[in-house]
């Protein structure tokens, strides 16, 4: 509807122009075509600016709401590091996102308390990586990935049964 | 007269206030009969009670019932003052007195007599001098002297610990995080912070000399190791590859560190050379190698490996890099710790169920396993430098605590704390600071 709009006005400039360029005598008239010709061109790179904004925009919103529909928090058995079903299709969504986007992406390993400290440790960090590994395979450039486990010094949920265990052995991408 | 000259570095730059208290939970069967008679006190400025801190040292081995004070028929302070009759009576088998004074040098003396009830003779007489600050030292090296005379083993009890005590708030989405280094004597008394963070603190490991800890700090975001120097307050930053950096374990000689790094892409055991800070990779296997620990001659190392499945313990050659798995009875074997006379592993083991993670002592030679903690959730074993104890993190009711248990299972008792969570025990090596001489 405006870029119609536009080419309008942009036509009449040139038609001005093109009469007044005929004109030996009308130097005014000259003038003043070419001004409005200026000012239509200005207009429509304006108008064509605000047209990608918005679209930019309503890009950025739809990644924003794609954002955070996401899942980002992915939980584990005991000792495992191996992706449930759910997890692979959850991260499916992720790869599609990040892929959309650039930078780095923080990757958290966490386990529950049972168990030694440091073994844990080791065990946060091999989840975070089955993690990387699935969204790398998914197109994800592995590049981008930055990787910590914080083993059980982190946990979500403080009581001491599988209720809460089952939410501290988990791995977060931070969006 | 033989006398014990104490000498000892002070390190105390801040005390905090008091975290750790001592409840025993079972004492041995048929623990000896002593009486730690009130000292007298002829010395100015004794702020502490040194006989008491005797006492409690030598009941919290398990080892000995002290005889309280008001059963006492009499508190003697010279030989000539013991009348063995009045002991034998109360079923006491020996007596320790002891009289407190000053050397005349701004030091404290407590000339202390041991005596055996049944053979009436006085079996032992020494005594020990330090200054103002250095009481409880004095009190300790005493116990030191009397446990080793009546058990023939060394005592313990002028040592230390280094733990992590920590406090997680549980609010409302949102969790926040507070830990601290610390070190106290063994006693829980004196306690010093050396280190406070919102992020981890992990794997405290004394030096060999008792000068160093090593320990695993995310303070910069990302896990590091550091030795902090006790007399200095200084600290270095080891190691801080991309990774694990973690585990850290001093050779015997003090001059390497293992660690746990996972640079090359999976945890593998490495040794650092402080001196020339060369990195030699001990292991290579896909699966998780963790938690090396030295054995007493320096010759191998024991580390923890889930390469069969589940987490077991195996040893690796330093000369060959010949490995060898150690473990084979239960489902979780993890933490090993190898007892100095080279005669057993303490670990943390599991056979079965969801919460049972007790402290274990694996005889070396024939491979049994021998559960003696009877607490659930236990790890982080480390041993006394005598061998007599294991301390370790387990938790009680909501609360992480340390627990000790000797290493036959006859004794135990907890440490809490009164406010936080205790943690990542680590028991010092004798203080090389504490100087004897015995002279005549």
């Amino acid at each position: 509807m405006s870029k119609m709009k536009v080419l309008g006005v942009s036509l009449a400039a040139l038609i001005a122009v093109g009469c007044s360029s005929n004109s030996t005598t009308d130097s005014q008239a000259q003038a003043e075509a070419e001004a409005a010709a200026a000012a239509a061109a200005a207009q429509a790179e304006a108008d064509r600016r605000a047209a990608a904004e918005a679209a930019a925009a309503a890009e950025a919103r739809a990644i924003e709401a794609e954002k955070n529909s996401l899942e980002t928090v992915f939980y584990f058995a005991f000792d495992e590091s191996a992706l449930s079903p759910a997890t692979r299709s959850a991260l499916d969504a992720m790869a599609a996102y990040l892929k959309k986007t650039n930078g780095s992406i923080r990757l958290e390993g966490h386990a529950d308390e049972r168990g030694s400290r440091e073994y844990n440790m080791a065990l946060g960090e091999r989840r975070a990586k089955a993690v990387a590994n699935y969204l790398s395979i998914q197109g994800v450039d592995r590049s981008r990935f930055d990787i910590i486990s914080y083993g059980e010094e982190r946990p979500v949920m403080m009581g001491h049964s599988e209720g809460s265990w089952s939410k501290n052995r988990r791995a977060e991408v931070k969006l | 007269m033989r006398t014990l000259l104490l000498c000892v570095v002070m390190l105390l730059s801040s005390v905090a206030r008091a975290e750790l208290t001592i409840e025993i939970t079972q004492g041995q069967d048929n623990p000896v009969s002593i009486a730690v008679v009130p000292f007298a006190n002829n010395a100015t400025e004794v702020s502490e009670d040194i006989h008491g801190i005797v006492s409690a040292d030598l009941y919290r081995s398990g080892r000995f019932a002290p005889l309280p004070a008001y059963d006492m028929l009499s508190q003697p302070h010279t030989a000539a003052e013991v009348f063995y009759n009045e002991w034998r009576a109360v079923a006491v088998e020996y007596v320790l007195i002891g009289r407190l004074a000053n050397d005349g040098f701004g030091r404290l003396r407590a000339s202390v007599e041991l005596f055996d009830v049944l053979r009436q003779s006085m079996i032992m007489e020494f005594s020990v001098d330090g200054g103002p600050l250095e009481q409880r030292d004095i009190a300790h090296a005493i116990s030191d002297a009397v446990f080793e005379k009546l058990t023939g083993m060394p005592g313990a009890f002028s040592t230390k610990i280094a733990y992590v005590s920590g406090r997680n708030e549980f609010g409302a989405g949102s969790v926040s995080y507070n830990n601290r280094l610390m070190i106290a004597d063994v006693d829980g008394a004196r306690e010093r912070q050396l280190l406070e963070s919102s992020q981890p603190i992990l794997s405290p490991a004394w030096s060999p000399d008792a000068t160093k800890i090593a320990y695993v700090s995310f303070e910069d975001g990302r896990p590091a190791i550091y030795i902090y120097d006790l007399a200095t307050n200084m600290r270095q930053k080891v190691t801080s590859f991309p990774g694990l950096n973690s585990a850290p374990a001093w050779s015997p000689d003090g001059r390497y560190l293992a660690m746990v790094l996972s640079k090359s892409g999976n945890p593998d055991i490495y040794v650092l050379d402080l001196e020339s800070r060369q990195l030699r990779q001990m292991t290579r296997h896909y699966g998780i190698d963790t938690e090396p620990s030295w054995l007493p001659d320096g010759l191998a190392l024991v580390f923890t490996s889930d390469r069969a499945g589940q987490p077991q313990i195996y040893q690796v050659d330093m000369a060959t890099g010949y490995e060898e798995r150690l473990t084979f009875d239960g489902n979780y074997n993890a933490r090993a710790r190898v007892l100095l006379d080279g005669s057993g592993i303490v670990l943390i083991h599991r056979s079965e169920g969801y919460l049972d993670y007790h402290i274990a002592l694996q005889n070396v030679e024939r491979g049994t396993i021998k559960v003696l903690s009877t607490t659930v959730l236990d790890e982080s074993p480390t041993v006394a430098p005598n061998g007599s104890t294991v301390l370790y993190a387990t938790r009680d009711g909501g609360r992480g605590i340390l627990a000790a248990v000797s290493v036959d299972g006859n004794v135990k008792y907890n440490i809490p704390s009164n406010a936080r969570d205790v943690r990542e025990p680590a028991w010092s090596p004798y203080i090389s600071d504490h100087k004897f001489f015995l002279k005549k």
